[in-house]
């Protein structure tokens, strides 16, 4: 910190409440060589570090109001009617909490994903596999009062993509997340347990720690699944946690 | 401390249009035709219209054409919202060609015990946790912004320039012009 008068404000931002520190270590690095396009898309400096002012204490908000009845569904919100998009069905939920295990209610989760052959509808992806008609590969929901979410989808498959060598991707779902300030705004990517691809991935390998990487990986959900319907997959998201402790103890010294 | 750890950061992809603007990406009627974040101007609030033109450059000095910027901004009395007629919030693809993102919006107020400024939220290929910086305007006095004053000697890579009333702002992500980003 080198103004006062930004300590000042920080002061004033810890009674709402404290976003903890970014534990840089536990995500990706900016550059990881192995991953090629991060050579000529990383800084080389630091990143310059301060507490979050209001600017990044607040965000955006979204109502229940802005979804429509299957945006939730990729099975169906792109399909013609009657008609269904193909491969092994599968829920994908979990819930939306803080690192105090708080849960996060009413945030916009949004997701996107290849179909079941490993193909994005995309102009520039050339894969061979063919795109299905009646898949379009996104979805949208906004976490409930429980910070729950859900999500109908077909599992998608994997693909190999350009990194200099025979590189596969894991078969894997976007998830974009907002939380209650700009500064716990989120996207990352969910795999299948199992996947063997996983070890194998030079994307998912620059996270540095195998206990970060496991946090991404959705576990299958026997309780969730519906017999002779539709396989569940769990996986919670954790956004940048509020400091309890450090937040009461300055509601104490106030 | 925390309890458990944040969820890890991964690429958005180059495929970041198909889940956050589908309409864009070419998926015709998804969510009503209509990407969220598109119009940060949707009624006839008060205030000074501005248009931000943010373009984003590699290491090679190419531009990025496959990336999507975020911007989180006060209103223009400085508040965060919510104000009638406009959303604090704004996202835009980078032209296919020229790596720009163009956003019209209002002019920012100060924030208590800040300049005025927009948050930049960068995501793309190649970028594994989205890159965090902001913008200032030259016309004001921003060396007594906290933030502003981080960056020191680098702080002139904060500032839009005002061309003939468009603010037009270069974001380098690596090099000698190395943009200022933020751990916060």
């Amino acid at each position: 910190m080198t103004s006062t008068k930004l300590q000042t404000h920080e002061k004033a931002k810890k009674i709402i409440g404290l976003i903890a520190a970014r534990d840089l270590d536990w995500h990706p690095p900016p550059l990881t060589p192995d991953y090629r396009s991060s050579t000529l898309r990383s800084p080389s400096r630091a990143r310059l570090h301060f507490n979050p002012t209001e600017t990044e204490m607040t965000g955006p908000t979204f109502g229940h109001n802005l979804l429509n009845e299957l945006d939730d569904n990729l099975i169906l919100n792109y399909a013609s009617s009657g008609k269904t998009a193909i491969g092994p069905r599968v829920i994908v939920h979990g819930k939306l909490m803080d690192g105090d295990r708080r849960p996060i209610p009413g945030k916009l989760i949004e997701v996107w994903q290849a179909n079941a052959g490993g193909r994005y509808r995309h102009k520039k992806d050339t894969y061979s596999a063919p795109l299905d008609p009646n898949f379009g590969g996104c979805g949208r929901c906004i976490s409930g009062g429980d910070g729950s979410y859900s999500f109908q989808t077909i599992k998608p498959g994997p693909y190999p993509w350009p990194n200099g060598g025979n590189n596969w991707r894991p078969a894997h779902i976007h998830f974009s997340v907002f939380g209650d300030g700009f500064a716990q705004r989120l996207i990352t990517q969910m795999y299948f347990e199992g996947d063997p691809h996983i070890a194998l991935c030079p994307i998912v390998q620059s996270i540095p720690s195998t206990k970060a990487i496991d946090t991404l990986v959705a576990r299958l959900d026997m309780t969730h699944t519906i017999p002779m319907d539709i396989l569940a997959y769990r996986f919670d998201i954790v956004l940048r946690g509020r400091n309890q402790t450090l937040f009461e103890n300055k509601i104490e010294g106030l | 401390m925390s309890i458990i750890k944040e969820t890890p950061s991964q690429t958005a992809g180059p495929y970041v249009d198909i889940g956050c603007i589908p309409s864009f990406a070419g998926l015709k009627g998804m969510y009503g035709g209509e990407d969220l974040g598109n119009a940060m101007i949707t009624g006839n609030p008060t205030g000074e219209r501005i248009t931000l033109c943010l373009r984003l450059v590699d290491a090679a000095g190419e531009p990025m054409t496959d990336a999507m910027i975020e911007i989180w901004q006060p209103s223009p009395d400085g508040s965060f919202g919510p104000t009638k007629g406009f959303s604090n919030w704004g996202r835009q693809p980078t032209h296919s060609k020229t790596g720009e993102a163009i956003f019209k919006t209002l002019m920012p107020g100060a924030p208590t015990g800040q300049a005025p400024h927009i948050l930049l939220w960068v995501v793309a290929r190649g970028i594994n946790m989205g890159l965090i910086t902001r913008v200032y305007f030259p016309e004001n006095n921003n060396a007594a912004d906290p933030v502003f004053a981080l960056a020191e000697d680098r702080a002139a890579t904060l500032v839009a320039r005002n061309i003939n009333n468009r603010y037009v702002h270069t974001i380098y992500i690596q090099g000698d012009n190395e943009t200022v980003f933020f751990d916060v």
